[in-house]
């Protein structure tokens, strides 16, 4: 000790190599007690993802996307999401929310794929297109959707030889109706109305 | 003794602000101030990291710059002793409280380089404030942060929708705000 304080140089040295020796083995062995699997921010991505799997964003699905989003990908490439998650990624990741990429598709109200069952003649192409599993029947038997499982994605519509698949809109109920905007209307203003006329 | 506290308490938060008295920590103050919501985050972060790291740096310094007499490298350990706080705060913080993370995550980082966490650690030193004194001035450094951190934020999401001048708009509103908030502070000085 009295050696050290007597050589200051050889202290000061020995004290800066100390507290970074000590603190990388802290860090060290923290990264090692304390490690964590996987890129939470890609999984809250993911969390607001609609899931259809679409694969609109030019991902094979969702959580692909997710983790790009969480590399730096543009937020705007869902169109099933539309607005909404556009607007939830933003307040997520802190960024200006932008308008959806149209190059990816435009946003439609959700909807549900039908199938019309007496016109079907059991290809199963679709049940192979299906990213989420949602269609059930078997080769030269009708097939059918689970409304439950579709997200709408219309993977399902192309494929299918005899074009007997629709995608219908969800009807509207208590909870998902909602009042339409009413239009502005023209030329409110007395003067503004005979300036037109 | 608890008056001495309040009063030590009282004073970093409002008398000498760090921020708007003292000017230290400007950045994360113009930088982070635009939504509430960050604002917030950052707030909680700086005085969870403000306070463990005023308290690391006080025992670095009694323990072991102090004894050799090297008290001339304190600024460059205190550095040392915040990067590392900072880095096993974000990994403990990661694997223990995911919600926790998600609302600090991103401020962590970035707190490494907030000159008032190295400011406090040094004016504890130069004020020769014992251990308990250095948590509580570090703590209260930082509460006098996050108030006019959230303060300012609160100010500045209005100062978005409002009518301001074409030449003003952006930061130019946003530092004559910060300015009058500093002299409204002014009229702290003198309470302790």
């Amino acid at each position: 000790m009295e050696y050290l304080v007597a050589q200051p140089f050889i202290a000061a040295l020995l004290a800066l190599v100390t507290l970074a020796l000590a603190f990388g083995a802290l860090l060290g062995f923290a990264s090692v007690a304390f490690e964590t699997e996987g890129n939470p921010i890609a999984e809250q991505i993911n969390a607001i993802m609609p899931q259809t799997q679409c694969g609109q964003c030019g991902y094979p699905g969702c959580r692909p996307y997710a983790e790009a989003i969480a590399q730096g990908e543009a937020i705007n490439k869902c169109p099933p999401g539309g607005e909404t998650v556009i607007k939830q990624l933003a307040d997520l990741l802190d960024v200006e929310p932008m308008p959806l990429d149209a190059e990816h598709g435009q946003e439609k109200p959700k909807s549900y794929a039908y199938i019309r069952e007496d016109e079907c003649i059991g290809c199963t192409k679709c049940i192979q297109a299906c990213p989420v599993d949602a269609i059930v029947g078997a080769a030269k038997h009708m097939h059918t959707v689970v409304i439950s499982e579709c997200t709408g994605c219309d993977l399902c519509v192309e494929p299918c030889p005899v074009d007997c698949i629709d995608l219908l809109p969800f009807p509207a109920t208590l909870q998902t109706w909602s009042w339409e905007l009413p239009s502005p209307p023209q030329n409110l203003i007395a003067s503004d109305r005979e300036r037109a006329a | 003794m608890i008056i001495d506290y309040t009063f030590l308490l009282v004073g970093a938060i409002l008398v000498n602000n760090f921020v708007l008295v003292q000017f230290l920590g400007l950045c994360p103050f113009m930088g982070v101030s635009n939504k509430l919501e960050t604002a917030m985050g950052m707030s909680f972060a700086t005085t969870f990291v403000l306070t463990l790291a005023s308290v690391c740096s006080y025992l670095v310094f009694t323990y072991l710059l102090q004894p050799l007499g090297l008290g001339y490298l304190r600024t460059i350990a205190f550095i040392l002793v915040i990067a590392v706080v900072v880095q096993f705060t974000e990994m403990v913080v990661r694997k223990s409280s995911p919600l926790l993370y998600r609302l600090l995550g991103v401020y962590l980082p970035l707190i490494t380089t907030n000159c008032a966490v190295l400011g406090v650690a040094l004016l504890n030193i130069n004020k020769q404030h014992s251990f308990v004194e250095s948590a509580l001035y570090g703590f209260g450094a930082a509460v006098g942060f996050s108030l006019v951190l959230v303060l300012f934020s609160a100010m500045r999401e209005r100062l978005a929708v409002a009518d301001v001048p074409e030449p003003f708009k952006g930061s130019a509103i946003g530092m004559i705000t910060a300015g009058l908030m500093s002299l409204a502070f002014m009229g702290f000085a003198g309470l302790v």
